[in-house]
């Protein structure tokens, strides 16, 4: 793997991760409806996306969702995480160690249409959840967005030194307080980026929403596949670089913090 | 004064602490249940429900399947379960098809995603560092925007007046447009995209550990770059080929947007025809049956899998 052959392939996979986002965010700016073939600089596209209801409505359904979401997956996959590492014995840890690994593998589909039966019998039998909507999909979100949270949470919590924790339990602080004072300050880099990413991973996700959701609680991808199912459309590409944007400053911007955070450290 | 120190001194937290110990609930019980009682009920109960009704028949009317129970003509309590929905997935060539047409393409994308993977992964991992960094961060760069939008991106792209067969037409290499969406090739190249920082980021962290005296050593040995690569690298990345691998073949195997988007009518995926089972022909049995098939087919395999390694991990 030396020479020529090497750089070629590696430009050839880096084309190729590249090249779609990059002709999506051209052909964003193209004043003809025709999404392939330009017919000059416009932008037009960004105009009417910003006065489709429908995508604006669900976009902030989206938001609402992913941050309810987020939060709720993060407080969960903490305290899994933190029970699976600092307890080393009790009942029903190999069930919990299952359970919060296996949605990490399991398709979608399957995830979707099971918490629906759920929710379906549930309603029948208790009476909640009432119907489905935003409750339902938050519900759903924060299952399998736990399941990512707690796998970072779980390593961060097993290489951290455990010392300080002794420390002040010596020291003679409570359970509660070594927790809320040691371990959180010295994980809390972690559950950011945790939470973060069950963030975007809500965000995203399309199937669950789809099979858990009820009428008038279309999610912003709910939307985008049902207008991207007819076919390509330009404001579909002026949202895809608006979206494309937020992540690239989101990322410089955590780059530049780590930079930061590692110089003070260091 | 600390956060925790505050918390505990709270009026609410005190009480709340009082009343747990009247009832005798320690605080480690507590942190154990709220874990265990949220995936207890969103995610074990759901495959319980998910195996009751892939017993039942569908109905027209709400719930859209049969009752469990029903109270016999003399009162007494029956069950109701018959393992109809299971036949008819066995016997309806469709569902067959469907299955194995999954596990070629997942297997098919995933040697593809292996192809172009490795190169990439190889040279980063060999990258003097700020290049490292910066390679590492643009191969997962895309996997944090929007997975359907990047599936849509490839719609533009391959479509027969899209930004590939425009470009091949003006520069004269081909007459008429290629027809590449709505087939197989177009879902290889979705799942392949899609999951590609899966199988590079293992393989990568498996190629940094590799030391690389032994490559030093067997070119001192006379060894050519092509005979070192395939006698020492290759077999020692293995653990990462196999990591890499397993995240893409999964996640493939149950896809449902990318050959609902890119393929054609006759690319026929099992998690397509449970989505069209439940949707469109509203027959949720079936599509209960469907799905715990797959369970079986897909999931069992992988936690067998998952058993053995943590055991060999901890033996």
């Amino acid at each position: 793997m030396r020479g020529w052959f090497l750089p070629l392939a590696v430009a050839f996979g880096f084309i190729f991760l590249y090249a779609p986002i990059v002709s999506l965010v051209v052909f964003s700016f193209n004043e003809s409806r025709l999404v392939t073939v330009w017919g000059g600089f416009s932008t037009r596209w960004y105009g009417e996306l910003l006065r489709d209801r429908q995508i604006l409505g669900s976009a902030w359904i989206s938001l609402q969702v992913a941050f309810a979401s987020a939060t709720l997956a993060t407080v969960i996959g903490t305290l899994g995480a933190f029970v699976l590492t600092r307890f080393s014995s009790f009942t029903g840890r190999l069930l919990l160690t299952g359970m919060i690994t296996a949605p990490l593998v399991m398709p979608e589909v399957i995830t979707g249409l099971s918490l629906l039966l759920l929710f379906v019998s549930m309603e029948l039998t208790l009476g909640w959840p009432a119907g489905r909507g935003l409750t339902t999909i938050i519900i759903a979100h924060t299952t399998f967005c736990a399941a990512f949270v707690a796998v970072i949470a779980q390593s961060r919590l097993r290489s951290m030194d455990e010392s300080l924790e002794e420390a002040a339990r010596d020291l003679g602080a409570g359970p509660v307080r070594v927790f809320f004072d040691v371990t959180l300050p010295v994980i809390a880099p972690a559950l950011v980026a945790g939470w973060l990413l069950a963030f975007t991973l809500s965000l995203d996700d399309l199937v669950i929403a789809s099979f858990v959701s009820g009428p008038g609680a279309s999610t912003l991808p709910m939307v985008i596949f049902s207008k991207v199912r007819l076919g390509v459309s330009p404001d579909i590409n002026a949202l895809a670089t608006i979206i494309i944007g937020f992540v690239l400053v989101a990322v410089l911007i955590a780059g530049w913090l780590m930079r930061r955070a590692l110089r003070k450290g260091g | 004064m600390s956060a925790g120190n505050a918390l505990t001194r709270s009026a609410p937290w005190r009480g709340t602490a009082w009343l747990m110990g009247k009832l005798g609930i320690s605080g480690r019980t507590l942190v154990i249940a709220v874990p265990m009682l949220w995936l207890g009920v969103f995610f074990l109960a759901p495959f319980f429900v998910l195996g009751r009704i892939s017993l039942a028949e569908a109905l027209i009317a709400r719930p859209p399947y049969t009752p469990l129970f029903e109270r016999g003509p003399d009162g007494s309590l029956q069950i109701i379960a018959s393992l109809e929905n299971y036949r008819f997935l066995m016997t309806d060539a469709l569902y067959r098809n469907a299955y194995l047409s999954s596990i070629r393409v997942a297997l098919v994308s995933t040697i593809f995603a292996l192809l172009i993977g490795y190169p990439i992964a190889y040279y980063i991992a060999r990258a003097p560092e700020p290049k490292r960094s910066i390679l590492l961060l643009m191969v997962i760069l895309p996997f944090w925007t929007s997975f359907l939008l990047r599936v849509y991106a490839w719609m533009g792209f391959l479509r027969s007046n899209g930004v590939i067969n425009n470009t091949l037409i003006s520069l004269g290499i081909i007459d008429a447009p290629l027809r590449m969406m709505q087939t197989d090739f177009a879902v290889y190249i979705g799942i392949v995209y899609t999951y590609l920082p899966f199988m590079i980021l293992p393989l990568y962290a498996n190629l940094t550990k590799l030391d690389s005296a032994l490559l030093e050593a067997a070119s001192d040995l006379g060894a050519s770059p092509f005979v070192t690569f395939f006698t020492v690298t290759l077999p020692l990345s293995l653990p990462g080929i196999v990591a890499g691998s397993m995240l893409v073949f999964i996640p493939a195997i149950g896809e449902y947007v990318i050959p609902a988007l890119l393929g054609g009518p006759d690319t026929l995926m099992i998690g397509r025809v449970l989505w069209d089972e439940f949707f469109s022909s509203r027959d949720w049995p079936v599509a209960s049956a469907v799905a715990i098939v797959m369970l079986v087919l897909v999931v069992a395999p992988i936690m067998w899998l998952q058993s053995i390694q943590n055991r060999r991990e901890e033996g």
